[in-house]
């Protein structure tokens, strides 16, 4: 427990560390195009308009508005992190790849009787995601007792050659490689030859390993054009036979029918709430409880009681936007200006009218506000959701990849996820600005 | 009978810590129709109070209030309040808000429109029927308040510091359009003011309250309201008997908030 719990601590130190690396590169690189933005801005009279009159900047959020050029330039430069880090082909080589190809190396072998030798291993390296090359025809088998050798890798994969094997006399006691390129060599050292190095073993077997170069293997993260590649033929085939867009097509359905019944009992419950005390009394209790209660935690129960069908996904989705709307309904009722409920009983409204002329959309706002964070979280509960008990579905796509390793597709799923919650979000803005126009300007 | 009768009404509230505020004490008040009263006091004086019983909107702990013989029980369309500033509704725009009386009441769309198009003219805001509430400065939107109580077509229109959030050059309009809309309309209006030249300017009817327990403390009868229909209202503050009767009040009222420190800094 004692020694988990430091394993914790150092392994958190660690993080911080990468953290602050990871970050303190993305800032370089931010904090250089600045310093160039702001060469190239001056030198045009970029800056106008009132806010480049202002002379305290630091401190005004108004004057703080988000500078479009940065924006691109950030993901441009995620961008080119990502080419880089996996070398892609699209951009000049910067880290050095994995190597690939032919290369070779001599070792000397002692055998028994004292006498040495030397025979040439031919080491042959392929892509992972390339055939495995034809073997040479015959080798010359080369003069002495050691033979020589012929070994097929895998780029950034080890393998162990036993060069004895063919050696005469090599199975016998006393047989030892000695020097490798000229180098001597020990049983457990480790010596570098042209592309890569040499691990002889304890057994005193030659453990090949090309250089892995310092790049990232597609397994962690694929190179941009393998994903884009990957997208292309996603798209056309789809994955496990569902198309690539049914499986988006089917989360989306799930979200706009939980929410949607999310709205359609969350809003009214939260009026009841905010207009009835028995009736606040009555559902405070459930909603106060509910509220707090992350809709994941919920899934392995949803599970139990409706299976994985749709019912389990969108029951969660509902009871996931339900306490949202309900909490924002009740706080629309609750906001209500007391002036504009006496004015409008002054004018002779019924209380029906009050409720649907004055109380609905004076928590429009309100409600606008509940609906996003309510999308925002119903879409982040139905790809977990999915991640644990779906048939079609984003998550289910991507949880399926990821069994298979195929990190491309893992990757496209995130980014669509990613996207389309970002375009959910776009839409409520500009439904909200379209129908509250008066929100936060009353 | 006619008029608004204010027979023994007291008011007082129970405080969560166990005290209580005696916001009104045996208020007696008659107002006849078509009477401009103007009630002045110190910040919790129970102005606001009276208003809002007088509204409906609170019902006093005892004492009753009549309005043309009836009983008050609740808000009504028959007594019409301007607040000061919050009231309007901003997801409609300026005519839909004036209309809105008449609209809950099932009046044709017609007839709305026509008697929309009245007050927009009434309150000098003809252009800006499409506007939304948002759109309008704070004294315009106070134009529109007044509107759209005057288009209920009340027996008495209530206000409670109408023209307090607004400065002092769009008040003194308002002001004028006040006397104005009362002159033309004949309406009763009782209008509740922390100012003393605005009490003075908007009152046939002064009273001055006095707080602890809430009370009328003095009342007058005053000619500036009567002076000031169509006039320059800088004219009427230039009368000789203006100036002494502000400073009269002004040193009472003072005199009240003196004794309110004083007090609470024995407590
Ligand atoms: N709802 C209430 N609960 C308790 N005390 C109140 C309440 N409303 C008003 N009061 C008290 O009653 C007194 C009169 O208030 P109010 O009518 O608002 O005065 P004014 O409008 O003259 O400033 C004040 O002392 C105030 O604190
Ligand atoms: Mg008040």
């Amino acid at each position: 427990m004692i020694q988990e719990v430091f394993d914790v601590i150092v392994t958190t130190l660690r993080m911080v560390v990468g953290i602050t690396l990871i970050m303190a590169v993305f800032l370089l690189v931010s904090m250089a195009l600045s310093f160039l933005y702001g060469l190239y801005s001056k030198g045009r009279g970029m800056t106008k308009g009132y806010t480049s009159l202002k002379t305290v900047t630091f401190g005004d959020e108004s004057a703080v508005t988000a500078n479009r050029f940065a924006s691109v330039a950030a993901v441009v430069t995620i961008f080119l992190l990502w080419c880089i880090a996996t070398g892609s082909s699209l951009i000049p080589t910067v880290l050095p790849p994995p190597f690939v190809g032919e290369t070779e190396f001599e070792y000397t072998a002692r055998n028994a009787n004292g006498e040495t030798d030397t025979a040439t291993v031919l080491v042959q390296v392929y892509g992972s995601d390339a055939e495995r090359p034809d073997e040479p025809e015959a080798l010359p088998p080369g003069d002495g007792f050691a033979r020589n050798d012929f070994v097929q890798i895998v780029e950034r994969r080890t393998k162990v050659l036993k060069v004895q094997n063919n050696d005469e006399g090599g199975k016998e006691d006393g047989y030892e490689v000695i020097e490798i390129n000229g180098t001597p060599v020990t049983r457990e050292t480790v010596v570098p030859f042209a592309k890569g190095e040499i691990y002889v073993t304890k057994q005193g077997s030659l453990s090949v390993r090309p250089s892995t170069g310092l790049t990232m293997e597609a397994l962690y993260l694929p190179p941009p054009e393998k994903v884009w590649s990957s997208f292309i033929t996603l798209n056309k085939e789809g994955y496990q036979g569902v198309g690539l867009w049914e499986n988006v097509f089917w989360s989306l359905i799930r979200v706009v029918i939980g929410f949607s019944l999310g709205c359609l009992f969350g809003i009214p419950l939260g009026f009841a709430m905010g207009l009835n005390s028995w009736l606040r009394g009555w559902f405070d209790p459930i909603v106060e409880f509910m509220r707090p209660v992350p809709p994941l935690a919920l899934i392995p129960l949803v599970i139990i009681w409706f299976g994985i069908g749709e019912q389990g996904k969108i029951s969660l989705l509902f009871l996931a936007a339900l306490w949202i709307m309900t909490i924002a309904a009740r706080a629309g009722v609750s906001g209500v200006n007391i002036s504009k409920v006496h004015a409008a009983y002054s004018l002779g409204a019924t209380r029906r009218q009050l409720l649907t002329k004055v109380i609905l959309p004076n928590s429009l706002p309100e409600i606008f506000t509940g609906a996003r964070v309510a999308m925002g979280v119903c879409w982040g509960t139905v790809v977990a959701a999915e991640l644990v008990a779906a048939e079609k579905g984003a998550g289910k796509m991507i949880i399926a990849a990821s069994k298979f390793s195929l990190t491309d597709i893992v990757i496209i799923g995130i980014i669509i996820i990613g996207v389309i919650g970002y375009g959910i979000d776009v839409l409520m803005r500009k439904a909200e600005n379209k129908l509250v126009p008066w929100k936060g300007r009353g | 009978m006619t008029g608004l009768v204010i027979d023994d009404v007291s008011m007082t509230f129970e405080l969560p810590n166990g005290g209580n505020v005696e916001a009104l004490k045996n208020i007696n008040l008659q107002i006849n129709e078509g009477e401009l009263l103007s009630v002045l006091g110190p910040s919790g004086c129970g102005k606001t109070t009276l208003l809002n019983i007088l509204a409906g909107f609170l019902a006093p702990t005892s004492g009753t209030m009549a309005m043309n013989g009836h009983a008050i029980t609740g808000p009504h369309s028959e007594r019409g309040m301007v607040f000061q500033q919050g009231a309007l509704f901003e997801w409609m725009n300026v005519a839909k808000n004036i209309g809105f009386g008449p609209k809950m009441k099932g009046t044709p769309q017609a007839e709305i429109d026509a008697k929309v198009t009245e007050l927009l003219g009434i309150v000098g805001l003809q252009d800006f029927a499409e506007k939304m509430i948002y759109e309008m400065s704070g004294g315009m939107q106070q134009r529109v308040a007044l509107a759209r109580c005057l288009a209920n077509d009340p027996d008495v229109i209530l206000m409670d510091e109408p023209l307090g959030a607004l400065d002092a050059l769009t008040r003194e309009k308002m002001q004028s359009l006040v006397l104005d809309i009362w002159k033309k309309t004949g309406k009763t209006i009782i209008l509740i003011t922390h100012s003393v030249e605005e009490a003075l300017l908007l009152g046939e009817r002064l009273l001055v309250m006095a707080p602890r327990p809430g009370r009328v403390h003095k009342e007058y009868r005053l000619p500036f309201a009567e002076m000031g229909v169509g006039a320059d209202l800088r004219e009427v503050k230039r009368h000789p008997d203006f100036g002494p009767k502000r400073d009269e009040i002004l040193s009472m009222i003072w005199d009240m908030e003196e004794e309110i420190m004083g007090r609470t800094e024995s407590a």
